[in-house]
């Protein structure tokens, strides 16, 4: 063997040659063959597998509507249509496309949900939360400026409505504003440096999301129980048992986004986008789509322009800080009964700014707002903080295997061949 | 967790399910058609179709353009190629430029698309009292509830009330978001005389002009509901299997200690 080489145990031919000099079959065998996983998942824990055939699946159905696209005012809505009436299948692509979005940001939420109720964020899980939340940013960001794309009235009149946001902040917020427009008002240009900006960030979104995993193995998974693997008896490999658990949990998503798609396509989407957009007739109620409804609600609760626009983007800033925000040292909500209850009661604001959201900006829904986004804040900057200090934790179990298997774990008696093989790492 | 689970999905549902009710204005919700598309198995019934393209050829397009829709699509509704031909025919169509650059009139053929009453926008609303008759090419996905929507519009128009002021050449329905519409009441009772012989009162056509809409709007209706019921049924048999797997596979694990 030649100095230099990866020493490879692959024993196809092939593969090992390629495996000697360029290690990748090596590198999946560890990290999605043998990588040691707690072995008390939950359901919870498929949403990141789903998000990532999410993703997929929105990159490879915009490939092709790309191909039929055409990025200019006067065009871009009939050209969406032709796909929906004359490119082959091109409805099917289309409808998977714009309800994929919708599946995206319902898969992330719980994704996002299962870290805040497991405490994934803790240490020394910080830098993999604070990943996540650029994705998610990137997200928002590619969605708002896919939405644009239809040339629909509310695709143009939610675009005037966004962008304008910015011209809030002092000084410099007109530029930024001419900037994102390409122009004095949203138009040619802003539509097709949309589309330029909608290719290219979900790639973007692909490097962050590696780093996201490539943290996520260096730390190891979170769980139920929020306490480390303490040993080989904790964990089991990745595959078979979490390959197979996750394909199960695939096929329940996929049986979501196929009824989505085939039989209420427009469900979760605004009629008035079905309108093409005119610069001279503002619709009743520009509203969002519905996952930026908390946020939009957040943002109309504020009666000043500013304070409204800096509390949205704060809304999501702030989880940058979460880590930090959250003071105790226990992880998973199971063993935090006040905790447990404050965080239900900040996804019920939620859902509550996600109805107020959707809601024309008066009373009692601007009321209603201010109270759920005083709490939806209240939750990192008081009672998170505070409860860190106040709060008694019931008692942790002893140890994951501990509390799956019961007595049975001290017992003894054969291991499974499969989880022994197991090599042990620092969890 | 289970319970935790099940609550959200009951408050998302409610959140979501109350989402699309908004933006409708003050107009009284539409009365629903029972449309023999509007249950998610359902299919376009292709007679009343065709007696819908009859009544939006007859009356509707006097006004109101169908710009996306072509001739050539009319063969999906049960229209026979010789019918559809002859529709185009009878439409003449600006071509061109020939080779002496000129442009030139020929009968409409089969790759047509539907032809637009008005040359322009300012035409259309010069000629409508200001108001702009939109394009129905997708006019029932782009109101909320639309097809019953259209269905109540059409049929709903009446007196105003006492107290209400009508604008100069309006009309009353109270359908319309405002009550207050630009369009006046086109259909009348016997307005076109159906070939199958069915009764052209307000009501029929109304239902069958909508039919014609609703497919018009989504021609890939039926197609995406079949393939549906396929994908869902193997997505089923799929989940089975996995499912059955992962309890073998996981069994060791639940029985034994690690």
């Amino acid at each position: 063997m030649a100095i230099g080489l990866h020493k490879s145990e692959i024993k196809n031919p092939v593969l090992r040659w390629v495996d000697e000099r360029l290690p990748i079959f090596t590198m999946l065998h560890k990290e999605y063959g043998t990588f040691p996983t707690p072995r008390n998942f939950n359901y919870f824990w498929n949403f990141g597998a789903l998000a990532m055939i999410n993703l997929l699946i929105m990159i490879a159905t915009g490939v092709f509507l790309a191909m039929h696209y055409t990025p200019h005012t006067a065009y871009a809505f009939d050209s969406v249509e032709r796909i929906m009436r004359d490119v082959n299948y091109g409805w099917l692509i289309r409808y998977v496309h714009m309800n994929g979005a919708s599946m995206f940001f319902i898969v992330v939420y719980i994704h996002i949900f299962r870290g805040l109720y497991y405490g994934s964020y803790k240490a020394p899980r910080e830098l993999l939360w604070m990943l996540g939340v650029v994705i998610f940013l990137l997200m928002m960001a590619t969605a708002f400026m896919g939405y644009v794309l239809p040339w629909g009235q509310m695709s143009f009149w939610g675009a005037t409505v966004i962008t304008n946001l910015f011209s809030a902040f002092p000084i410099i917020g007109d530029d930024i504003v001419t900037l994102l427009w390409g122009g004095f008002s949203v138009d040619n240009p802003t539509l097709n440096r949309f589309f330029s900006l909608h290719y290219l960030l979900p790639f973007v979104i692909v490097g962050v999301v590696f780093l996201h995993v490539a943290a996520l193995h260096v730390t190891g998974s979170n769980n139920p129980l929020g306490i480390e693997p303490k040993g080989p008896q904790d964990t089991i490999p990745f595959h078979p048992y979490y390959t197979i658990k996750d394909t199960v949990g695939i096929v329940v998503y996929l049986m979501v986004f196929a009824f989505l798609v085939f039989f209420m396509p427009n469900y979760l989407g605004h009629p008035d986008n079905y309108i093409p957009a005119n610069p001279l007739s503002t619709p009743a109620h520009i509203v969002p789509e519905w996952y930026f409804l908390p946020f939009y609600a957040i943002l109309r609760a504020v009666p000043d322009k500013l304070g409204g626009v800096v509390l949205m983007f704060g809304s999501i800033l702030i989880w940058f800080f979460l880590p930090w925000l959250d003071t105790s040292k226990v992880r998973s909500m199971r063993f935090r009964p006040i905790a447990r209850v404050a965080l239900l009661l900040w996804v019920i604001a939620f859902f509550v700014l996600m109805y107020c959201g959707s809601k024309p900006a008066e009373q009692p829904y601007v009321l209603i707002s201010q109270i759920a986004t005083a709490y939806y804040f209240a939750y990192f900057l008081v009672i998170l903080p505070a409860l860190g200090k106040l709060e008694k934790p019931l008692p942790l179990p002893e140890s994951i295997s501990r509390a799956v298997l019961g007595e049975k774990a001290l017992g003894g008696g054969p291991l499974p061949a499969s989880a022994a093989a197991m090599p042990m790492e620092k969890a | 967790m289970t319970r935790i689970l099940t609550a959200l999905g009951l408050l998302a549902g409610l959140t979501l399910a109350s989402t699309p009710a908004l933006a409708a204005g003050e107009a009284r919700p539409p009365r629903d058609g029972h449309f023999s598309f509007a249950h998610i198995f359902g299919t376009f019934d292709r007679a009343a179709a065709q007696r819908g393209f009859q009544v939006y050829k007859e009356v509707c397009a006097a006004c109101h353009s169908m710009r996306l829709l072509s001739f050539r699509n009319l063969l999906e509704i049960g229209l026979s190629e010789q019918q559809v031909r002859a529709i185009a025919a009878s439409v003449e169509v600006t071509d061109g430029p020939n080779e002496e650059g000129q442009m030139f009139q020929r009968p409409g053929r089969l790759s047509d698309r539907f032809p637009s009453p008005f040359p322009n926008e300012q035409a259309a609303r010069a000629a409508n009292n200001g108001a702009y008759p939109p394009d129905l090419s997708v006019i029932i996905k782009a109101r909320h509830n639309g097809a019953n929507y259209v269905y109540s519009l059409l049929t709903g128009y009446q007196d105003p009330p006492p107290g209400v002021q009508l604008g100069d050449g309006m009309h009353y329905n109270p359908y319309f978001p405002g009550g207050q519409i630009a369009m006046a009441s086109v259909l009348n009772e016997g307005q076109v005389e159906f070939a199958d012989g069915t009764p052209a009162t307000v009501d029929q056509m109304a239902r069958d002009v909508v039919t014609f809409l609703a497919w018009a709007a989504e021609p890939e209706t039926e197609q995406r509901r079949r393939m549906g019921i396929r994908v869902m049924i193997f997505l089923a048999v799929a989940g089975v299997l996995a499912y059955g797997v992962k309890r073998r596979v996981w069994a060791e694990l639940k029985t034994k200690p690690a």
